[in-house]
């Protein structure tokens, strides 16, 4: 009875929380059929939107990957002064408004600020063009895949890889045989969370991006320009496009998945 | 066994990225064959003009080898980003201030409007947009403020082009700013009529054309704009309304100051300006015919409120603005 | 129970005994400070010196401006607005993700795989989709009947959906490597199905659960895309602090932007600490 009803209301929340709005999204793109679809996606400045949204989300998952299995074997695993503080610190990027993410990265970054303009005297711009791009979107998705992890480290428990020791392991060994494929799953999850979150960033991005038209512009920007200009069939085929490589993602990571 | 799985899923998603990516390939740099590159950045709303502008500039001897990177954002947004560094060798923006910010910042030469347009490219009027056939019969400012009817306005402090609706029914309330207390009465009566105030004007027209309110004020150009794209709109000039005055300028640290000086002339020549009047706007050169753009009985500038420095202290400062105040009286209300 | 330990976050350097001296090699110290120097680094390079920055022009003009410009009754009123509807939003998040997350992982329905597949969309979309698609769907002209549009239950709405996500994609994965034989233990000695969860379920869930709560604390105390469209961004009544900022900005007013932003993180800071305290408590408490 339970069962049936824990599975009725998360059902029915999903329904109208998630179902119904994405299914309008899908309903509203393909609502004149394919060709719309296919001729908004294949335009010169969405195909350009697409690489750039994927060069920088690939840099940007890359980044937080490393950084969120390092810190996380870290928080689990080892105990260092100030710990708990770092641990909050970590969840901090979610709370910044995507505006003030743009601002703070200007503010240090920005041409005409110390670091920036040192930078930019070695001929590195990072504020409006590619690297603020991903440095803004590694800020607001960097605690997703630290915290996908962190639990699952914690439950997994540390005698494994205390017996790979006593048996002769390196560090690397004991990570890549024990550790890793403990994690596997977890770090899946946070990997296509954190993929999920750098596809969608809008105000964080737009800030830093200088939005210039087929250069720095990803599609998220491309949607909100389109929506701007009333070109909803375009707006909605590049939103679903990225919905698209959300759900390809993760369809990828549990077909992968074995059974049981 | 395990990781190499997990090898697996990176493989793949990395072979889907390359593909994706390698689909997109052919885009064009900037050639080093004597082609020079403009940037140009501006609010959003003249982006569709300036692609035309620029197409026809190219067909222009001096514009052949013109190539341009483009930009187009909230004007406040895009003059904050330029001001920290963003290149620009042309800026136009909706608001004299946002030109203003940048001659503080030592970017753009202060007598950037010493030209016969004083430095503005383009015109507009504050209008009253209804729903198709103008069912309520909304025609002029007293309408906005009858009971019951729903006004969509952007919010002033998030938009600064939004500001331009609030002054035009105070200009027009207030006798162009003689009577400031009628002006603010009206203004307060408005503002409670108001049930959805977005953070910038094409969101408000979109809430508009979404099915929320009765009437919408918003730009000459914006209107027009909006039925070019088939929204079901209809808009009525006031007899009495605004002049809105878009500046353009060239920035003092561009790297082509020729190049962007010729572009800066073709934009006031009359091929330019025809493409502006098509696209809604009413152009600052004498001899564009072939629009309509009717001109209200009594028709009055922000010079005429007192100038940009003025307004935007005395009305829409966040702590001391006139508007300020009216918006924390209304909330106050709502929220009882 | 010995679930105990596997939940605490860090176990106490082991006694003495047989693995000592592989345990020694484990936690050499240099290895850890070079591992925690660079994920320091990396952290302080994206977000700690640029928000130390925001903090410190927040201060420019004085602490008494600072308070001024978070009490004005605008600021004010999107503060309060914001982390009473983040509170509501985080502790729904916690009640349903959990519920989701079960779901997902134990009961079996045809069409489960889409659902979970669907779970992290909200996060891919750009929030001004998703603005409209619930404007569309609960506003005015909703086919639903349902107007939650330009009201505070519009922001709690928007955002649920951009937080849902965060609860159950963090508690899925405990879940799933949760040992059954536990509960089957615990059942085989007479215990109810609800003293199985509370007793042996619950305590290992609990640091993922308060985990997930968090992050989506956080993401609403800053969202800003979504709502704007569906709250009608009324100052005093539904308008969040992130769109308050942005006027304060648009407003040439950086310092006062700053503020409210330090406001922010200031909350957000001390709602992390106080979720990890009730973590280390509860886990202790078993």
């Amino acid at each position: 009875m339970a069962k049936y009803g824990l599975r009725t209301i998360a059902i029915a929340y999903l329904f109208f929380l998630l179902v119904l709005p994405v299914g309008l999204i899908i309903w509203r793109t393909f609502g004149d059929g394919l060709q719309p679809v296919v001729d908004a996606l294949s335009s010169p400045s969405a195909v350009h939107a697409f690489q750039v949204t994927l060069t920088v989300a690939l840099w940007a998952v890359a980044a937080n990957t490393v950084f969120g299995i390092g810190t996380a074997v870290l928080l689990v695993r080892h105990s260092f002064p100030g710990k708990r503080l770092l641990n909050a610190l970590i969840d901090l990027p979610m709370a910044v408004s995507p505006v003030v993410v743009g601002l703070a990265l200007i503010l240090v970054y920005g041409k005409f600020a110390p670091v920036g303009g040192l930078l930019e005297s070695w001929g590195i711009q990072i504020i409006f063009s590619t690297p603020g791009m991903v440095l803004a979107t590694v800020f607001v998705a960097l605690p997703l895949v630290v915290r996908a992890v962190v639990p699952v480290l914690e439950e997994l428990g540390d005698e494994q890889e205390q017996a790979a020791h006593t048996l002769g392991a390196s560090r690397l060994q004991a990570f890549l045989r024990i550790t890793l494929p403990g994690i596997r799953w977890a770090l899946a999850y946070g990997i296509v969370l954190c993929l999920a979150r750098s596809l969608g960033e809008y105000g964080a991005v737009a800030v830093v991006s200088g939005r210039l038209v087929d250069q720095t512009q990803t599609l998220t920007l491309f949607v909100e320009e389109r929506f701007q200009n009333f070109d909803q069939p375009a707006a909605f085929a590049a939103a679903t496009a990225l919905a698209l490589i959300a759900v390809i993602t993760l369809l990828l990571t549990k077909l992968l998945r074995p059974k049981g | 066994m395990r990781v190499r799985r997990l090898g697996g899923i990176a493989a793949a998603a990395v072979a889907t990225t390359a593909l994706v990516t390698a689909c997109g390939g052919g885009n064009s740099s900037a050639g080093g064959d004597g082609k020079v590159q403009l940037a140009l950045v501006a609010y959003s709303t003249p982006q569709a003009a300036f692609e035309d502008i620029i197409k026809a500039y190219q067909q222009t001897p001096e514009g052949k080898n013109i190539t341009f990177t483009q930009s187009y954002g909230a004007s406040g947004d895009q003059s904050r980003a330029v001001a920290s560094g963003l290149k620009a060798d042309i800026v136009e923006f909706s608001l004299e201030t946002d030109i203003t910010r940048l001659v503080d910042a030592g970017l753009v030469a202060s007598d950037w409007n010493s030209n016969a347009t004083h430095g503005f490219l383009t015109k507009s009027i504050a209008v009253i947009g209804t729903r198709k056939g103008n069912p309520k019969n909304i025609k002029t400012w007293d309408d906005l403020i009858k009971p019951g009817v729903e006004v969509i306005t952007p919010n002033p402090f998030t938009s600064g082009g939004a500001r331009w609706n609030l002054l035009a029914g105070y200009g027009a309330k207030s006798n162009k700013g003689a009577d400031q207390a009628a002006g603010l009465d009206y203004v307060g009566k408005l503002l409670a009529n108001v049930p959805v105030q977005d953070d910038s004007g094409r969101k408000s027209l979109q809430t508009f054309v979404g099915g929320k309110g009765d009437a919408i004020i918003t730009y000459e150009n914006e209107a027009i704009f909006a039925q070019q794209n088939n929204q079901p709109i209809d808009y009525t000039v006031p007899d009495s309304t605004i002049l809105i005055e878009n500046p353009v300028a060239v920035t003092k640290n561009s790297a082509h100051p020729k190049e962007a000086a010729d572009f800066l002339k073709f934009l006031y020549s009359k091929d330019a300006q025809t493409i502006f009047a098509k696209n809604g706007y009413r152009p600052v050169l004498d001899g564009i015919t072939g629009f309509n753009f009717p001109t209200p009985p009594q028709l009055f500038t922000i010079n005429d409120l007192g100038g940009w420095p003025k307004v935007t202290k005395d009305f829409f400062d966040a702590k001391t603005g006139l508007v300020a105040d009216i918006e924390r009286k209304l909330g106050v209300a709502t929220e009882k | 129970m010995t679930t105990d330990v596997a939940v605490r976050p860090a176990p106490p350097p082991g006694p003495p005994g047989g693995g000592a001296r592989a345990r020694s090699r484990f936690s050499v110290p240099g290895g850890t400070a070079l591992g925690l120097g660079s994920s320091v680094l990396y952290l302080s390079l994206i977000v700690l010196i640029p928000l130390a920055v925001v903090a410190w022009r927040s201060l420019d003009e004085g602490p008494g401006y600072f308070w001024r410009a978070v009490t004005t009754p605008d600021a004010w009123a999107a503060l309060t607005l914001t982390i009473g509807a983040s509170a509501l939003v985080a502790v729904f998040n916690l009640v349903m993700g959990t519920i989701i997350a079960w779901v997902l992982v134990r009961d079996r329905f045809p069409g489960k795989a889409v659902v979970d597949t669907l779970i992290d969309l909200p996060f891919a979309l750009p929030t001004i989709v998703a603005g409209l698609v619930l404007l569309a769907l609960y506003g005015p002209e909703s086919p639903l009947g349902i107007n939650l549009a330009y009201s505070r239950a519009g922001v709690v709405l928007a955002l649920l959906f951009v937080t849902l996500p965060f609860v159950v994609r963090t508690v899925q994965p405990v879940l799933l490597e949760l040992d059954k034989e536990m509960e089957q233990a615990a059942a085989s000695l007479g215990a109810s199905p609800f003293q199985t969860f509370r007793r042996v379920i619950l305590p290992n869930l609990v640091p993922a659960m308060l985990s997930g709560t968090a992050l989506a604390f956080t993401r609403s105390i800053a969202e800003f895309g979504s709502t704007v469209l569906i709250s009608g961004n009324l100052p005093f009544k539904t308008q969040v602090a992130a769109v308050n900022i942005f006027s304060q900005i648009e407003g040439d007013n950086t310092t006062g932007a700053a503020a409210i932003s330090t406001v922010l993180l200031v909350v957000a800071l001390v709602a992390l600490v106080s979720l990890d305290f009730l973590q280390r408590w509860g886990s202790r408490r078993g």
